[in-house]
């Protein structure tokens, strides 16, 4: 089973520069273990006490997760993922 | 430094007054590494806020899906103050997400939408530092 995750530049210190990594899980809570496991530090970048960063958002097949269950989404074979940092700021 | 041309200059400028007394925030995109801002976007504040921008989430997804498929990068990521100066706030730096872009900041403190001049300033901040660099506006990109 392997999912593809696209990483962005912010984070691509984990993965080699790499844009993109193949990674596994049935969840994307599973997913990102696995992504950590190859790529150690990255979960912390992600998840932040147990749920997915406020200004991190991540997509299954184009779906933000947070509409979709969020880090219990279900993933499947092919499925593809992709991270990016919100952009966003205040005064 | 920030090279830009003046028609792009004009057309943050003009976002960040129509959108005031909100925070309006955009993109300029470029081809990957070249440093040149050649292709403004426009995007909503979805906060819909005076003090705080964000830009939708499905926005963004489509916005990076068309930069990556012409690969491109943002070279500009834009937003105003409406009410402080033109400086990167602690949230805009704990937020600033893009090592490689210019990020500039538009204050419409002192006249709003009406004319007048506009704070224009241009930073870059990684890993919390923020840099201000000069800015060079040019008729067209050479």
């Amino acid at each position: 089973m392997a999912i593809e995750v696209k990483i962005p530049t912010i984070l691509r210190t984990y993965t080699a520069g790499e844009k993109a990594v193949s990674a596994e899980g049935k969840t994307l809570s599973a997913l990102i273990d696995d992504l950590e496991a190859n790529h150690s530090g990255i979960k912390e970048r992600l998840i932040d006490n147990g749920d997915l960063r406020r200004f991190v958002n991540v997509y299954i097949n184009d779906e933000d997760v947070r509409f979709i269950g969020g880090l219990d989404a279900e993933l499947k074979d092919g499925d593809q993922v992709v991270i990016l940092p919100a952009v966003a700021g205040g005064c | 430094m920030l090279t830009i041309d003046q028609a792009t200059y004009d057309a943050i400028v003009a976002h960040a007054k129509r959108d005031h007394p909100d925070e309006a925030c955009g993109i300029v995109a470029g081809p990957e590494g070249s440093d040149r801002p050649e292709r403004f976007i426009e995007m909503i504040n979805a906060a819909g806020s005076p003090t705080f921008y964000e830009f939708d989430s499905t926005d963004l997804l489509q916005l990076y899906k068309e930069m990556d498929a012409n690969d491109e990068e943002p070279v500009i990521v834009y937003h105003s103050h409406t009410a402080t100066e033109a400086y990167p706030s602690r949230t805009d730096i704990g937020l600033a997400m893009e090592p490689n872009a210019h990020y500039v900041l538009v204050s419409t403190r002192e006249h709003g939408s009406a004319q007048g001049p506009v704070e224009f300033r241009s930073y870059r901040i990684v890993d919390g530092n923020v840099t201000e660099e000069e800015i060079n506006i040019v008729t067209t990109l050479s």
